[in-house]
């Protein structure tokens, strides 16, 4: 069938299981949006108030779902508004397609008006990249893309469409969705060996990455912890993998890790790394990491084995499939000595607890939100000190409940993200921010209002910005540079302001009033949440050091 | 330090080039030489690539070159079991009095003269790295104006191919 560029993009996205686009047109999309305009009833479409919110809903999206996120923007500054959501997709893989308008090709590298080179800007930031010059070409590279995106190791691809292809005609004939390729299936050889090295172990620690997270390994991997009698910790991005109460979970590891996990991860005598990438936040001092102890690394990316940490076992491969095959290898085991020093060390992080400074502390503000949400409640967060008080202490149930900015740590992400999870579930959902993270992108309560999204926004406000603020306390001999922020800003009037509910609390009996009422509300909510400034999130092992260094209280 | 070759074969497609250079660049890889050219086959393109430095580099390399989609088969190239070469132009600084030693250093190194005028002459070298930079080493004194060098080139010996592994 005869169809133009532009409705081959909308019918090869609905035939690619596309159900939503967040985005925004313009000038070169003007095609595109009126093909979705006349497909309205066939794939969804979310206005953003800002391209970058649009690439962060896409990666809220891809993250609570797992499915290929998707958002479209124009050329020239809506393309590049794209590029800090593309690049935080790409650090926690996570799916995307990004499509971009491009002025015609006749004037590609003319200087023309609202063009870039979006292609050379995103190169670096994605998993693969097109610029479309041939609309026979058009149907195959968007199938292509969605496949690059979901396969393996998942991450953004960005397609950039000039004009005149959205215009131009040839024949589309519908095709099936791609599959992703097939699973990369670990060596049995290797995996025999990680069995011998784990039956050796006396003090085995398995930590989890968003690999564990991304292959739903989940069931594996508690066997595998049940079996061998050992501990599990967590990067940031393999928080859900299994849920919190999980027996043998200790919690995030690393810099604001745990005290027994980050422990457990120092002393034991092997670590059985499933699905990570070894991220600094997590190793703290790379040259002590792997001292006295043996590593086996099971990733689906080739690249990680021996990246930034040697491997005695590396192992590229599905993290499921290996896991449940490595279960099916191993002898059972029982490490009772070291678990109850590990028991120790949750006893001693429970002593040395730091009581909240203000009339709201954060680990209960979190603890009266969770008790509030379901077990399969998408909850997203910004990025700073809330976002850690949030990985370290809410009670997660579900895999893929938790849409945060891992690698690239992108304050500003939340709003989007948070709508993108709630657009992709229907159900109601939590974003913890922080005063400074919210004001980078609280342009998209426009968003959440238009769309009646049920969204509680949780602002952490401590008037400052409380994680620079806390290494300036540390490191910086308190000179606080630029992060008290002086503003007036009355978050509670700006959500009405917007068409949305606000409170603002400053104890916690205002502060469950509230949360009642806005979990009960069917549009979006704010809660401007009064917490002390000088709040810190404890424990810390500072950058490049490792637990010796721990700062516990 | 070692000094490794890396073989590729690559879609011929615009900005392939770019991204293999901007991947080199973010991860902070120091490449010695980069060749391309078509192949047989108009859709591919052969790219030789050349880098000193620990396994660790080596490794990592090779694994993030895999990754790119346009990479479509790469071979690191044992130097024993491949034939290599590259080819250089130098302009030499030659007179009157230099010109005879220069044509003769040539000859003996079996290069050509490709270009001659009243004060430089202009030579071809082909060959292995080493015996570039030999013959480089001895014209110094005379007064090199000018040197062009392709970067390595190299493939397997015997009827082994890159493209029989696509």
């Amino acid at each position: 069938m005869k169809m133009t560029g532009a409705q081959i993009v909308v019918e090869t996205l609905i035939e690619q299981g596309a159900e939503v686009v967040f985005g925004y047109p313009g000038g070169q999309v003007l095609n595109l949006y009126d093909e979705l305009y006349k497909n309205a009833d066939r794939i969804k479409h979310v206005i953003t108030a800002h391209e970058q919110g649009a690439s962060h809903a896409a990666d809220g999206y891809a993250r609570v779902t797992g499915k290929v996120g998707v958002c479209m923007a124009t050329s020239g500054p809506g393309a590049t508004n794209l590029v800090t959501g593309i690049a935080n997709a790409y650090l926690d893989s996570v799916p995307m397609v990004a499509i971009t308008g491009n002025v015609p090709n006749n004037l590609i590298g003319r200087d023309s008006f609202q063009e870039v080179d979006i292609v050379g800007i995103t190169y670096s930031i994605t998993k693969h990249n097109y610029i479309v010059k041939d609309v026979t070409k058009l149907a195959d590279t968007i199938r292509e893309a969605f496949k690059i995106a979901k396969s393996g190791r998942p991450g953004p691809v960005l397609i950039d469409i000039p004009k005149d292809v959205q215009v131009a005609e040839t024949e589309y004939e519908k095709m099936p969705l791609v599959e992703k390729d097939a699973i990369v299936k670990a060596d049995e050889n290797l995996l025999a060996k990680a069995a011998e090295l784990i039956a050796e172990s006396e003090r085995p620690f398995i930590y989890c990455g968003g690999g564990a997270v991304t292959s739903d390994a989940g069931k594996e991997i508690m066997e595998l912890a049940k079996k061998i009698d050992a501990p599990v910790g967590f990067s940031m991005m393999g928080l859900t993998a299994v849920p919190s109460s999980f027996e043998y979970s200790l919690g995030m590891v690393g810099m604001h890790g745990h005290y027994a996990s980050s422990m457990a991860m120092a002393e034991s005598d092997l670590i059985i790394a499933l699905g990570v990438r070894f991220s600094d936040r997590a190793t703290g001092d790379k040259t002590k990491y792997a001292q006295n102890k043996k590593i086996i690394h099971i990733e689906v990316d080739a690249s990680e084995i021996n990246k930034n940490i040697n491997a005695n076992v590396g192992i590229t491969g599905d993290v499921k499939d290996a896991t449940e095959r490595l279960v099916k290898l191993v002898e059972s085991g029982k490490h009772t000595a070291w678990l109850e020093k590990l028991e120790s060390y949750k006893k001693y992080a429970k002593e040395n607890e730091v009581a909240p400074l203000g009339a709201i502390g954060p680990h209960q503000l979190i603890d009266e939100v969770c008790a509030r949400c379901d077990a399969d409640t998408p909850i997203a967060t910004d990025v700073g000190q809330h976002q850690m008080w949030v990985a370290q202490r809410y009670d997660f149930k579900n895999p893929r409940t938790f849409a945060s900015s891992g690698g690239l740590g992108t304050m500003g992400f939340g709003m989007g993200a948070a709508i993108g999870a709630c657009v992709a579930t229907g159900k109601r959902t939590v974003l913890f921010t922080g005063d400074g993270s919210f004001g980078m992108n609280l342009n998209e309560m426009a968003t959440a209002v238009s769309q009646k999204l049920p969204l509680v926004v949780v602002v952490m406000n401590n008037g400052v910005l409380g994680m620079v603020r806390q290494w300036q306390t540390l490191f910086y001999g308190a000179r606080y540079s630029e992060t008290t922020l002086e503003r007036k800003t009355q978050f509670s009037e700006l959500a009405k302001a917007f068409g949305a509910e606000g409170y603002a609390v400053t104890n916690m009996d205002e502060l469950k009033a509230s949360l009642d009422k806005a979990f009960a509300t069917d549009g979006p909510v704010l809660i401007d949440c009064a917490i002390d400034m000088d709040e810190r999130v404890l424990p810390m092992i500072p950058a490049g050091r490792s637990v010796e260094d721990l700062i516990i209280k | 330090m070692k000094k490794f070759i890396i073989g590729l074969l690559v879609n011929n497609e615009a900005g392939v080039l770019t991204r293999i250079s901007s991947m080199f660049a973010r991860r902070g890889f120091n490449i010695d030489s980069l060749a391309v050219g078509e192949t047989e086959n108009p859709e591919l393109s052969r790219i030789t690539v050349t880098m000193t430095g620990e396994d660790y580099a080596r490794d990592q390399m090779v694994k993030q070159l895999q990754k790119l989609y346009d990479v479509r088969e790469l071979l690191e190239m044992d130097p024993e079991e491949s034939v290599s070469r590259e080819l250089a132009i130098i302009k030499v600084a030659a007179n009157r009095e230099s010109r005879q030693d220069v044509i003769d250093a040539a000859q003996i190194f079996r290069n050509k003269i490709i270009d001659y005028s009243p004060e430089s002459v202009s030579i071809e070298v082909t060959g292995e790295t080493g015996k570039i930079d030999a013959f480089v080493k001895l014209m110094e004194p005379y007064g090199i104006l000018e040197i062009c060098r392709t970067g390595l080139i190299s493939m397997s010996r015997g009827t082994k191919t890159l493209k029989e592994n696509l």
